[in-house]
């Protein structure tokens, strides 16, 4: 196994870290303070994945297209809290389940009406469409960009969450939800703007993972379950620990992928080995958050 | 014994099933009996989830692995013993007085070790820790070229009796599917109701105060949960033979899904509750893209559009389920 591969398969899990970090934060900002578990967040991925697509022909670039789509899918997002998820936040978990996974059922077969059923595929913007030269290392431009991103967004919603008053309300709703509102504090314009963050957020990491994944219904499922991975081994409600869950989780699972296979190849033929290799590192991250939770059953950052 | 508004719709509903058949036979439409033998098979699981999410308070998200993981005992002595090779010495059998019991054994087995690390969580991280599970094994068989990997097993015959009825007719493994759901109903029925399943019932609704009770209350769930994975291995067994097929998609998490839509829409925390959300589920399925072609074809394959803002009302609106609709305000 030489260096080189090792610190491209280094890059590419810190990269699928911080887009899982990008839905992360929104799932666990509006867990932690509407307690609201919502399984349609990766919808809003596929659909910023999507509006992106439809709109570079539109806009004529895939930057607006970007702008635009994260823009709309945060509009989308402020839509649905205000039609179907507002009278969902003081019922129990099991509700919200069965709601929002109503809602995922609606949007992939919106998507599937609206688009067909092919993959779309999306480019990169042409000025990110090389390698650059990492010390020897030809690299994806655009894959660099997204860490680039991705660590900017992250800045970003530190000093947001740290440094304003709304960031302070956040804090104050996820540790202490009812006695923000007791404050007399605008809850239901505060959860508005949360979820539409989340959303737009979200819509983000569709919209950069189009051009590297394929655009597809379904796409939004797949990252779903791994952002609640991603949180659940972070701690619920915790910005800190969706981070760190995150990193951990893209790197586990970028690093399995490539070694696994390889280390199964020592034991096995080549082509049960991948196969073999493959389910393993899939299992990884599952294996990864079943040793967390019971060793940790509140994740590694519990909040509040 | 006062004939109650619910025991008339019960000895119906009962009526029904066993004439089921016969009707079809009737209006000359066999099909119908292969698809109520699907939903008394769907039934089955909803019911073992039921037991736990329903009555249990244990919200689990990946049930549809025990099922699978009984579909899997069928299917892997099915491949066993079609080209006669062994597995760990013995040989693969379709001897369904076996392989049934093994399937709830497996099952039953699968469910300790992730019902012991899961019961250390609850709420939200326990709904997703049941959901990494079910997860782990849906990669692993999708791994296992051995047994299909992707594309699973397809078996060309069901399981066999030594004697008695033949389960390659399709009217008699209707009757034998519904004799085992019915007395899958009469366990659950006697359980709830002894004190194991007051505890249960009782750490559901306060799981403190049952600790202070003096009830180890975790062992409780976590024999509930043995329980409930057990009688999903024995649903597992009869899906892989109603429908002659086991691949992992019968894991995917959306399967778990669609089981705890049918015991909510049926009424979670009754026993005959989640046979009606898996009827209403299945009857849904076959019979709304059928209209929907009718409006406008090729509109039918689209019918999960209406599924999903049908889900969303049904949590907002009715939150009894259909039982609570049928029976009334007084159902248990």
């Amino acid at each position: 196994m030489d260096t080189l591969l090792l610190v491209e398969q280094g890059l590419n899990g810190l990269q699928l870290g911080v887009m899982l970090f990008l839905m992360a934060a929104g799932l666990t900002l509006v867990f932690g303070i509407m307690d609201l578990i919502n399984l349609a967040h990766g919808s809003f991925y596929m659909v910023g994945a999507y509006l992106t697509a439809a709109l570079v022909p539109v806009l004529g670039g895939f930057l607006p297209a970007l702008a635009a789509a994260v823009l709309l899918t945060a509009l989308l997002g402020l839509v649905v809290e205000a039609v179907a998820l507002r009278t969902l936040y003081r019922r129990d978990h099991l509700d919200q389940v069965l709601a929002t996974f109503g809602l995922i059922l609606f949007f992939n077969e919106l998507v599937k009406i609206l688009f067909g059923p092919v993959p779309i595929f999306l480019n990169p913007p042409a000025a990110l469409a090389g390698t650059v030269d990492l010390w020897g290392l030809k690299y994806p431009a655009f894959r660099l960009a997204i860490l680039g991103v991705g660590i900017a967004v992250a800045a970003f919603l530190w000093l947001l969450i740290t440094r304003t008053r709304v960031g302070m309300l956040i804090r104050a709703g996820a540790t202490n939800r009812e006695m923000v509102m007791a404050l007399g504090v605008d809850v239901r314009l505060l959860f508005g703007l949360v979820f539409a963050l989340g959303c737009g957020l979200a819509g983000l990491a569709g919209a950069m993972a189009g051009p590297v994944l394929a655009v597809q219904v379904g796409m939004g499922e797949q990252v779903l379950i791994l952002t609640f991975v991603v949180i659940v081994i972070g701690g619920i409600g915790s910005i800190r620990g969706a981070l760190a869950g995150a990193l951990l989780v893209g790197i586990v699972d970028t690093v399995g992928r490539a070694l696994l296979p390889a280390g199964f190849r020592l034991v096995l033929d080549a082509a049960s080995a991948n196969a073999a290799g493959a389910a393993a590192a899939s299992m990884a991250i599952y294996v990864l958050m079943a040793l967390v939770l019971a060793v940790r059953p509140r994740g590694l950052f519990p909040a509040g | 014994m006062a004939l109650t508004r619910s025991r008339l719709i019960l000895i119906l509903l009962l009526a029904a099933a066993l004439a089921l058949p016969t009707l079809a036979e009737w209006a000359g439409e066999p099909f119908y009996i292969r698809l109520a033998t699907r939903i008394l098979v769907f039934a089955l699981a909803a019911v073992s989830l039921d037991l736990i999410l329903g009555f249990g308070g244990m919200v689990s998200f990946g049930h549809a692995a025990f099922v699978g993981i009984g579909g899997y005992v069928v299917g892997i002595l099915f491949a066993h013993q079609a080209d006669g090779s062994t597995l760990f010495g013995l040989p693969g059998t379709t001897n369904a007085l076996v392989v049934w019991p093994l399937a709830m054994l497996v099952g039953g087995l699968a469910a300790l070790p992730i019902g012991a690390i899961s019961l250390r969580t609850t709420g939200v991280p326990f709904i997703m820790i049941t959901l990494a599970f079910a997860q782990m094994l849906f990669y692993l068989m999708t791994g296992l070229k051995a047994y299909g990997g992707d594309d699973g097993i397809a078996l060309w015959s069901r399981s066999t009796l030594p004697a008695g009825p033949n389960l390659a007719d399709h009217t008699s493994f209707y009757y034998v599917t519904l004799a085992l759901l019915l007395a899958a109903l009469v366990l659950g029925w006697r359980l709830v109701n002894s004190r194991f399943g007051r505890v249960i019932r009782g750490a559901k609704d306060n799981e403190r105060r049952m600790g202070a009770l003096g009830f180890p209350v975790t062992r409780y769930k976590l024999a509930a949960f043995v329980l409930s994975g057990m009688l999903a291995g024995l649903a597992g067994a009869l899906l892989a033979n109603a429908t002659l097929f086991i691949g992992p998609q019968y894991l995917h998490w959306s399967r778990s899904g669609d089981l705890i839509v049918m015991v909510v829409l049926g009424g979670m925390g009754t026993l005959i509750g989640p046979v009606l959300g898996a009827a209403a589920l299945l009857l849904l399925e076959e019979f709304v893209p059928e209209v929907m072609d009718l409006a406008h074809a090729g509109l039918g394959e689209h019918w999960k559009i209406v599924l999903g803002p049908v889900l969303l009302l049904l949590v907002l609106f009715a939150r009894k389920g259909l039982w609570g609709l049928l029976a009334g305000s007084r159902a248990s």
